[in-house]
């Protein structure tokens, strides 16, 4: 195995240039050396105005999406000896404004992850005195794997619908939706489908499984949504037959 | 126009969010502003994997929790805090449950609890070994519901406006836009977390740099037990990425290199099969850790690229109990070493993990500057004393989180007037910070400097230290310090620049290492997580107190002692194994 390989680095500077050009580095490529080792060591021994965003190592803060070699990965769970002998080309996510080099704008998710609301709604609140809901193993079971994203955004820039249409709500914001929908202590289904259901979006998504294959927590948004799409079906007939308390 | 709340929080994380939802419970005519540097689920508390403890199970009593986290804490908790602490507990993880936190359950649907090192018996709450993630998303979640809340993410904070004796502020700058702006407030709450990136080996995330900490002590705030630093004992080697302590609570064992159990030699108890509470490998972490160094100074570890380690032996419990109560142990495992618990031995070593100390703070998490408080790991009020045991910390962001936005929602309501000299003070910050720091045009690389101010850490405030080498370390860092006025930033750039944080974060991490090391010079014994060779022995007549660190005008430090409060249980010998006392008041 090559002990070095070359990193191809988008690099925007705002203030500086109109658009992204690349810079190539040369760093170490021992085994276990992930993308973000990379990028860290050019920022350490290199070039340190190369801008990005990363924190835990350890997949699971969701920081340090970028595109590497035309994937959407998160870097610090992307080995760079996978990728010899290079070079490996670093990009910014797709399907992003970008702010700056490797930092994408998120902010239109975060608006969008609010408006599904992803808490638990309850006509009437137990009090804490009556303990915890029961909740069997099974229930957990039936809304655990979408309690598991991340917020990594990579299914985002995997989608080819929100590549096209920014008003779609997305994968992720689907799946956490989905996370409430399925939990037996939650009773806002009908909230949320109103949101869900008030833009063609979520018709728009023809099940090319594109999130569901980038996703490093296997949440599985595709599987999300297309369990929505035959809910939400159902949930429109209810609200047809019994406009209110249709939940 | 300078933007104005009642309360600004400083972090997003677990300690941040409760207590932002508790205001905004509190009074909801409260308006809030959440400051972070990082979106609020990039937080650390993302991290946290084993478990939140409550007592919750009916063989348990709230002064079983109480005496186990103070023996644990070698008697340096404050007794009236952990009181409150483990009383309120259980409501707080109750709560948590109502706001959808999917925490695992047993087969009836109550919550189910697991074993956890140091505690005598079953209460600790857990959601697989993802609770600090599953914590995070669902206080995340649940704060989007309360329109009081006006999130500052990406923005960091660089000081604290400080004016007629009492906090109505800060300065931070929007890291997208790169401007500097004051941001005044009635109170302001830090929840910034630990410091771990002082050390080099760390499970902590890059962004762990002590903020909070630095900037109460500038600001005129004391540093409480900033000697007292937590090593967790299973640490994979080379990224510090931690193995929880649940794994050894489902009965994980440790090994040295010829198959040993070797705790048995460290007055932790004989070797069962199953796993037993307060016993070997469900001992506290410092003494786990301690062990570790004996066990290496014997010639009995593994030697690796990465350094020493020893093993820890997870296969006898099998796939199905791995992949049911420990999978993201076996995720890690297979992703970042390329081994696979379930048929092979994980090599691990002690790693640094958690700041016993921090803020000055009161059982209400207000600190003495009026209108400062704080909450979560950048707090020391003080329940972890001078060792935490694992699993108290989640559910302390939680407990003290909502003392501490209840306590900062009351003084808030009372609207004192944003002082004069508050706006000239903003305006010296955005010159230090827009100029002074770019026009610095020197050689030393941040790099360098954070690596020797590591080195420095690790070799003299590590797992045991003496006063020689803390005094050594006391100069290097002062070196390191003026190194730092020659620092070099390439980066001129407005739109999210990067170096410029990491400058003021490593000037924030190098004025904590320094009430570190400060503070584990003066205290003469060994007590908890604080082991000095030359003062091996624990010594209550002279040092059962708590140590604060104070910046004197001129920037030095001055350490006093605070005497500790001891409520029920009266300062006694920390026992582990068999012989292990039952808890319960004296």
């Amino acid at each position: 195995m090559a002990d070095r390989i070359k990193l191809q680095v988008a690099r925007y500077r705002p203030e500086q240039e109109s658009e992204a050009t690349f810079d190539e580095y040369e760093v170490p490529c021992p085994k276990d050396w992930v993308v973000l080792d990379g990028l860290n060591h050019v920022k350490d021994r290199i070039d340190g105005t190369l801008a990005y965003r990363w924190s835990c190592r350890m997949g699971v803060c969701g920081s340090c999406g970028m595109m590497v070699n035309g994937e959407p990965k998160l870097t610090c769970a992307t080995f760079l000896a996978d990728y010899a002998p290079g070079p490996v080309r670093v990009e910014p996510l797709r399907n992003f404004p970008v702010i700056r080099d490797l930092i994408v704008d998120i902010g239109d998710f975060m608006r969008k992850l609010a408006t599904v609301k992803p808490w638990i709604v309850r006509e009437e609140e137990q009090p804490l005195s009556a303990g915890e809901y029961r909740q069997t193993p099974s229930e957990l079971d039936d809304y655990k794997q979408y309690s598991m994203c991340i917020n990594c955004m990579l299914c985002y820039s995997a989608c080819p619908v929100y590549g096209l249409d920014p008003h779609f709500i997305g994968p992720a914001a689907i799946a956490l939706a989905q996370r409430y929908n399925l939990d037996s202590r939650d009773q806002g289904s009908g909230e949320r489908h109103k949101i869900l259901s008030e833009h063609e979006g979520i018709w728009g998504c023809t099940f090319v499984g594109e999130c569901t294959k980038v996703c490093p927590k296997h949440v599985d948004p595709a599987g999300a949504i297309q369990r929505y799409k035959l809910t939400a079906a159902v949930e429109t007939v209810k609200a047809f037959f019994m406009p209110r308390g249709a939940s | 126009m300078t933007p104005s709340h009642d309360v600004v929080l400083v972090g997003g994380g677990g300690a941040g969010l409760r207590a932002a939802i508790a205001i905004a419970e509190t009074n909801p005519r409260l308006n809030i502003a959440v400051v972070s540097k990082v979106y609020p689920m990039r937080s650390h508390t993302v991290s946290a994997e084993g478990g939140s403890a409550g007592v919750i199970a009916p063989d348990d009593s709230l002064d079983e929790h109480a005496y186990d986290t103070i023996s644990g804490g070698d008697w340096m908790c404050d007794q009236d805090a952990v009181e409150a602490f483990v009383k309120e507990a259980p409501q707080e993880l109750l709560r948590l449950e109502h706001w959808g936190c999917p925490w695992s359950r047993e087969p009836d649907g109550r919550v189910a609890v697991r074993p956890f090192g140091g505690m005598k018996k079953m209460r600790t709450w857990f959601a697989a070994d993802k609770t600090g993630f599953h914590m995070l998303h669902t206080l995340f979640q649940t704060s989007l519901k309360y329109a009081s809340v006006l999130r500052y993410d990406e923005w960091f904070v660089t000081k604290l406006l400080v004016d007629d004796g009492r906090v109505q502020g800060v300065v931070a700058i929007d890291l997208k836009s790169g401007k500097v702006e004051a941001i005044t407030a009635h109170s302001v709450i830090l929840c910034t977390g630990g410091c771990g990136k002082i050390f080099p080996f760390t499970t902590n995330a890059s962004i762990k740099s002590g903020d909070g900490m630095a900037l109460a002590y500038r600001a005129g705030a004391p540093l409480k037990d900033m000697e007292f630093l937590q090593y967790h004992p299973t640490g994979l080697p080379f990224t510090g990425i931690l193995i929880t302590e649940a794994a050894r609570a489902e009965g994980g064992y440790m090994i040295n290199k010829d198959g040993y159990r070797y705790l048995q030699d460290y007055a932790l108890g004989t070797p069962q099969k199953e796993p037993v509470l307060r016993t070997m490998e469900l001992g506290p972490r410092d003494r786990l850790s301690q062990a570790f160094m004996q066990e290496l100074a014997k010639g009995r570890t593994i030697e690796t690229p990465y350094g020493h380690v020893v093993h820890l032996d997870l296969r006898h419990l099998g796939e199905k109990k791995i992949d049911a109560k420990i999978p993201f142990v076996r995720e890690l495992c297979v992703k970042y070493v390329g081994l696979d618990p379930v048929k092979d031995l994980i090599p691990v070593r002690p790693v640094l993990h958690y700041m016993m100390g921090g803020v000055h703070t009161d059982i209400n998490g207000a600190t003495p500057l009026p209108g400062l408080y704080a909450a979560g790991e950048v707090a020391c009020v003080s329940i972890n004393g001078a060792n935490r045991l694992g699993s108290n910390s989640l559910t302390e962001l939680l407990v003290f989180g909502a003392r501490a936005g209840k306590a900062a929602a009351e003084h808030a309501s009372r609207k004192l007037e944003v002082s004069q000299g508050v706006l000239a003070q903003a305006r010296d910050e955005h010159r230090r910070i827009d100029q002074d720091l770019f026009s610095k045009k020197g050689k030393e690389r941040i790099a360098d400097l954070r690596e020797d101010m590591q080195k420095t850490m690790e070799e003299s405030a590590g797992i045991y230290r003496t006063g020689a080498a803390l005094t050594k370390a006391v100069d290097r860092l002062r070196r390191i310090q003026e190194r730092y006025a020659n620092v070099a930033i390439e980066d001129r750039s407005q739109a999210f620049n990067t170096e410029r944080v990491s400058a003021l974060e490593l000037l924030n991490m190098l004025d904590v290492a320094e009430t570190i090391v400060m503070s584990a010079l003066r205290r003469e014994e060994s007590r908890g997580a604080h082991q000095r060779t030359d003062f091996p022995k624990r010594d209550d007549k002279r040092y059962l107190g708590h140590s604060l660190v104070h910046r004197n005008p001129d920037g030095s430090t001055r350490v006093e002692y605070l005497p500790v409060t001891i409520t029920r249980w009266p300062p006694a010998e920390r026992v582990y194994g068999e012989a292990a006392p039952h808890g319960g008041s004296h």
